[in-house]
């Protein structure tokens, strides 16, 4: 018993890779029901093998995994610390979560032929960002990081009820995604060349001695834009709007809470990890580009937000907002200011889950969603309005959602560091949240129905089961905040450490 | 000078394939160019990634007593990866293009921005009297 579980590291990767071609053999029984099974038994594996890895090494520390059992540097290791441990959490979480509410809106969106091969993109999507964020070794990062996004390229191509406006968002995805991997490429040979290693604590070890080499600087610039890229940090966020808005629903809210922030990761391992501050213009770059980007991102994202008529875009541009405050965070690059990052990358998934997934069920009455046609629906659907409008206030971050958590983590980081002026711009960032939760709340709630709609039902209990779990788990981690918290220190503490 | 650019002109060759990768990437607006210019994009990489395996006067690693001195093969073996990534990149564009293709009518960016536009203006003003 012992033994299987000492195998989890790799398992929890494994297991949804073989799944996937699995999957596509319910194609000869047309069995759609059973590859939807399939991939919810595996997201439940995964959730399960993550939590044992979060306790695992709250317990006992760092787990380093040999493959093959080659010793590192030369063999592949998947090395998992306190970080990537609550990064797979979430991932895997989400999925566990998002999956069960996925099988009504997938078969009401997604042609029935077509259903099956969704399922196994979606598993190989998960096996990505999972095997994105285990692995110890970069160019590994990079092989993870172009299967999550090949795959939810074509996830995003699909489209609710074949949108063919999903179709260009998609190319414009692969377009600058492509671009951004291949920038992170770069990068790392550059540090390869240099070092001649990849495994990841060795780089960092090695890194230490070459602060004044040209190709580390340039491998630094390479590496970080192409993450910023991936990450959807302002003004690199051009294809994110336009994905989450066609996406079918339930990639939707398994790429919004989970994609960015599996990008966010890798930037925080190679910023703090992999180049530590070795060099003088690392903590230059955070302060004056990285901050300056993470406050206009949460004036554009925001304001772009208000002028949205389409909800599901309103959410979108809301996200480029959000993803402003966590890199926020890092650029503050002191221990509170980390632990409201690594806090916000765990409260955002929640957060966007939430609402994403009440957009879904809005998508599966309605179908079109603009301010227009929900006019009225709050007296219709009254479950899953006050459920977006309960994420909507954790949005906001009104004191007992975990929304409130990390902004007020994030206030506390920026004022051990004195910079007293951002501190009404984050105000200001979360009175124009109000202003386009107010929107939403206002049509459904105060107008009247459209003459010309039918009257809508509320969705099954099958939607709303998951969806009220998320919101329950935005008020519960909002008020139980110990673990959390404790989690996401102790992570900010191993990132500015200098011990491994 | 002169001599800088001679000793290192794979490298400067690799720069000059980069730069026209990402050029046609950003200013082309057909969909197939910039999938093209994606690929010369890719294939820099990939260079950059053998010429920094290459020792000079180097053989091949495969242990026959005879040479000494053997180029790094870990750098090929990366590639190896990044070829197939590239490919599967390069199907899954093309494909979404000819979807595109089939239901836009068209593969130039302006058009397809424009008939776009259209389409989110009739649904607003079909739901919005």
């Amino acid at each position: 018993m012992t033994n299987w579980l000492h195998h989890i590291p790799i398992l929890i990767v494994a297991v949804p890779l073989i799944s996937a071609p699995i999957c596509i053999l319910f194609t000869f029984g047309a069995n759609r029901k059973a590859a939807w099974f399939w991939t919810l038994l595996v997201s439940w594996f995964a959730f399960l093998c993550s939590i044992y890895l979060l306790n695992h090494v709250l317990e006992n520390g760092i787990i380093s995994y040999h493959l093959g059992s080659w010793e590192p540097p030369l063999g592949i290791e998947y090395r998992i610390d306190l970080i990537n441990a609550f990064v797979l959490l979430i991932v895997s979480g989400i999925s566990a979560i998002a999956i069960p509410f996925g099988r009504l809106v997938v078969d009401k969106e997604i042609e029935p032929d077509r259903q099956i091969l969704f399922y196994t993109t979606y598993l190989l999507c998960l096996t990505g960002l999972l095997g994105v964020t285990i692995t110890g070794d970069a160019f590994n990062i990079f092989v993870f990081l172009e299967i999550s996004s090949l795959s939810s390229y074509v996830l995003i191509a699909m489209g609710v009820r074949s949108d063919r406006r999903a179709l260009t968002a998609a190319y414009n995805y692969l377009i600058l995604g492509t671009v951004g991997a291949t920038f992170f490429v770069i990068g790392l040979g550059f540090l390869y060349m240099v070092t001649g290693t990849l495994n990841i604590m060795d780089l960092s070890d090695r890194l230490t001695h070459l602060a004044d080499n040209k190709a580390v600087h340039a491998g630094y610039a390479f590496i970080i834009i192409g993450l910023a890229l991936k990450v959807a940090l302002f003004p690199m966020h051009v294809w994110l709007p336009n994905s989450y808005t066609y996406a079918p629903s339930l990639i939707s809210i398994f790429l919004a809470a989970t994609a960015t922030k599996v990008s966010i990761y890798v930037l925080l391992r190679f910023l703090f990890k992999v180049f530590g501050f070795s060099f003088d213009f690392i903590p230059l770059t955070l302060t004056f580009i990285f901050l300056p980007l993470a406050i206009t991102a949460i004036f554009f994202g925001s304001v772009g937000a208000i002028y949205q008529t389409n909800i599901k875009r309103l959410f979108a541009y809301s996200s480029v907002a959000q993803i402003g405050y966590i890199v926020m965070g890092i650029a503050l690059s002191n221990t509170i200011g980390l632990t409201a990052a690594v806090l916000h990358i765990f409260n955002h998934a929640l957060i966007k889950g939430a609402i994403f997934m009440a957009a879904g069920c809005l998508v599966f009455r309605v179908g079109k969603l603009t301010t227009y046609t929900i006019r009225g629906l709050g007296k219709e659907m009254p479950w899953t309005f006050a459920a977006l409008v309960l994420a909507g206030l954790s949005l906001i971050g009104i004191p007992t959602t975990v929304g409130f958590i990390s902004k007020w983590y994030l206030l506390l980081g920026i004022m051990e560091n004195g910079w007293w002026p951002i501190i009404p711009l984050i105000v200001i960032g979360s009175l124009l949240a109000v202003v386009y939760m107010w929107k939403i709340i206002e049509a459904a709630y105060f107008f009247q129905a459209p003459q010309d709609r039918a009257p809508v039902k509320e969705v099954p209990l099958e939607l709303l089961i998951p969806l009220w779990v998320l919101v329950g788990c935005n008020f519960y981690f909002g008020i139980q905040t110990e673990i959390t918290i404790r989690i996401a220190k102790e992570a900010a503490t191993i990132l500015l450490g200098n011990s491994p | 000078m002169l001599e800088a650019i001679f000793n290192h002109y794979n490298y400067w060759l690799i720069i000059f394939l980069m730069m026209t990768g990402l050029y046609i990437v950003v200013s082309r607006g057909n969909l197939i160019k910039k999938i093209v210019g994606l690929n010369i994009f890719q294939t820099s990489v990939f260079l950059l990634y053998i010429t920094i395996g290459k020792v000079n006067d180097g053989t091949a690693p495969i242990l026959t007593g005879k040479s000494e001195i053997f180029s790094n093969p870990l750098p090929h073996v990366l590639i190896l990866t990044a070829i197939v990534v590239g490919i599967s990149t390069t199907a899954l564009g093309l494909a979404l293009v000819v979807r595109i293709r089939e239901s836009y009518g068209t593969i130039e960016e302006e058009d397809i921005l424009v008939s776009e536009g259209h389409q989110t203006e009739m649904e607003l003003n079909k739901i919005q009297p």
